[in-house]
């Protein structure tokens, strides 16, 4: 018996001569709660293909009759949308970079490690995940051109919609500047949904959260056994971002050695991977964020002057709530109107000492911190107009606690870089500069966990 | 229906009786040491240097008793299934046979200093899951879970010895069935 609990299974399609590897892949896929089946060669996978049936195929390179790569091109005809990671042997490896060319997605080689295996699955199913998002990402960008329309007297607004408009299908650098809540990464993705490259992905890299070290390797990537650590070759965020757009956000956190990179693949478009030597051209659009004042870093020292202007072709300011408290009503009721609806609750508006309250509060989440406040309003407001006394008392600034001990501040602070990095216990102890031993005990201490 | 625990070339008496008990609690079945001589020399891959657990797995179903029962072979050499570089243990799903090694789960592999404690946990936490998976139960997106999948061995400090409420319900039903 097979108990099914994730109603949106993903499946998985495993074609390999070998007995023994189409057996424990998909038994090891199975108890990962995973649709699995196999096929010992060409003609027994194609008779199990159909299109949209299969989410990932594991292909084999060497079949007997017709090899891995032939294989290949004849499932890419059959269903474009399935994910092709090829199975190799360390002989092979030339040709599975080969298939990589062909459209494969990634290839394993025998043995692999579990650790890497399902994390190489998992990220597949993410990926997919992000596609049918794009169709909600799509709304999102819809609500913000539906905001300007309401919003539309506000000329600081009305200038920055005008900008995206512009900027949009040119391939020029643009440079996000706003305080955090104002939708600088909605603004990113807009500008990258108009542009000739919206089929190509836009790949997001939060530089606020990476250490010198793990820049690099974040960027490029890196070849087996670059670093303690470095088990696998990976792929880096520009190599990803390869005929789409990179968003570096909070761009003003990098270390000078990153700005020298960046300046680096800006100027050349080529890069080679951490720990490797062959070089690799990519073709990106690049997207800038910041929250900093970064003339001022470069008068500093702290900022690579000639790397400012690089970044800074096409600026884009988002001004904050604070400064356009006139548009706070509208969109109040611009969120009340959305939001109620979806919670279907009918409440007609806000009382006018809790619109006074709203206009008067300094918002440092800005738009964002508005609409959330909004929502949790509709929740709890028991008459059909929103009292002061719905309203969340205006929150300390995110993630601080009241708490302002070293103590506290250092549980906040592991517990977001734990999260950052996705638990990952090894990549989090180097971000925090302690050995893993330490962040154990640290974790044990805090009690956190995922 | 009971549990068994195979030892196989294990000789840690300390670990194989926490361990049983352990087990009593999870499943609230009985459980024995099952004595058998086990010789690993048949599943050991001499280019790897590691042992083949599924052919462990076949080696334990050959040798079980004609009863009821679930069998855990208990190692302390390196597993692997053949297209994996190394597997923590394994288990036949909604079967009788299951197994785990100690190898991968000692700190001192990782450079860390000796830890026993930790060591009969983690033994404890891989042993429930392995018998988990022979009651029928897949992997669980509960990090708490015992039956969360875990490729590391620190990461199997974070789970708790105990089943979610979804797993418990799967395997109360499972054990009716047999
Ligand atoms: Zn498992
Ligand atoms: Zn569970």
């Amino acid at each position: 018996m097979n108990p099914k609990k994730d109603s949106r299974q993903v499946s998985i399609l495993v074609v390999d001569d070998e007995l023994s590897v189409r057996d424990s892949m998909t038994k090891w896929f199975v108890e990962d709660g995973y649709q699995a089946d196999s096929a010992a060669d060409a003609t027994e996978a194609l008779k199990k293909l159909k299109p949209g049936l299969w989410d990932i195929i594991f292909l084999d390179i060497k079949l007997p009759g017709m090899d891995g790569m032939e294989l290949q091109q004849r499932i890419k005809a059959i269903d474009p949308n399935a994910t092709i990671i090829m199975i190799t042997a360390y002989a092979s490896v030339d040709t599975a970079v080969k298939s990589l060319k062909e459209g494969a997605y990634d290839y394993v080689t025998k043995p692999v490690d579990p650790d890497y295996l399902s994390h190489m699955v998992a990220n597949v199913v993410k990926q997919k995940r992000l596609l049918s998002e794009n169709i909600q990402l799509r709304e999102q960008i819809q609500e913000l051109y539906e905001i300007d329309q309401i919003v539309g007297k506000n000329p600081a607004m009305l200038k920055v919609f005008d900008l995206i408009e512009t900027v949009a299908p040119t391939d020029t650098t643009v440079m996000i500047k706003g305080e955090s809540g104002t939708g600088k990464e909605l603004i990113a993705r807009a500008i990258h949904s108009k542009s000739s490259r919206r089929f190509f992905p836009i790949i997001t890299v939060n530089c606020g959260g990476l250490t010198e070290g793990l820049t690099e390797s974040e960027f490029f990537g890196h070849e087996k056994g670059a670093f303690t650590g470095a088990l696998y070759r990976r792929k880096g965020k520009f190599e990803m971002a390869d005929g789409g757009t990179i968003f570096l956000d909070e761009v003003g956190n990098i270390g000078a050695k990153a700005q020298t990179d960046l300046l680096r693949v800006i100027e050349t478009k080529q890069f080679t991977r951490v720990g490797g030597d062959e070089f690799i051209k990519v073709d990106f659009r690049l997207i800038c964020a910041t929250n900093r004042d970064l003339e001022l870093a470069v008068k500093e020292g702290t900022f690579r002057e000639d790397l400012y202007y690089r970044l800074n072709v096409f600026s884009i300011s988002i001004p904050p709530l604070r400064e356009r408290r006139s548009d706070i009503p509208l969109l109040c009721n611009y969120f009340l109107k959305k939001l109620a609806d979806s919670i279907n609750k009918s409440i007609t508006g806000f009382s006018s000492e809790a619109m006074e309250k709203l206009e008067a509060y300094h918002w440092p989440g800005n738009v964002r911190e508005l609409r959330n406040a909004v929502e949790r309003a509709i929740v709890v407001a028991k008459e059909s107009c929103i009292g002061v006394s719905d309203l969340p008392i205006p929150p300390c600034p995110e993630g601080i606690p009241d708490d302002q001990s070293l103590e506290a501040m250092e549980k906040v602070h592991i517990k977001s870089i734990l999260e950052q990095m996705g638990w990952n216990i090894t990549r989090t102890a180097e971000v925090l500069g302690i050995d893993r031993a330490t962040l154990y005990k640290k974790i044990e201490k805090y009690g956190l966990r995922k | 229906m009971r549990i068994y625990i195979l030892p196989i070339e294990f000789t840690d008496k300390n670990l194989l009786s926490s361990l049983l008990a352990a087990l009593r609690d999870a499943f609230g079945l009985p459980v024995m040491i099952l004595n058998r001589s086990f010789s690993l020399e048949g599943g050991r891959d001499p280019i790897r240097n590691q042992y083949n657990s599924t052919w462990i797995l076949s080696r334990i179903l050959e040798i079980a008793p004609d009863e009821d029962c679930k069998i855990l072979g208990v190692a302390a050499v390196d597993l692997y299934v053949p297209v994996l570089t190394y597997v923590f243990g394994e288990a036949q799903l909604t079967g009788k046979a299951a197994v785990v090694s100690t190898y991968r789960l000692r700190d001192e592999l990782y450079g860390l200093p000796k830890n026993p404690e930790k060591l009969k946990e983690r033994l404890e936490k891989e042993a429930i899951h392995e018998l988990g998976h022979t009651f029928g139960i897949i992997h669980c997106r509960e990090p708490e879970c015992i039956m969360y999948s875990t490729t590391y061995a620190e990461e199997i400090d974070f789970k708790s010895k105990n089943f979610c409420r979804v797993c418990s319900a799967l395997l109360e039903e499972n054990k009716k069935k047999s």
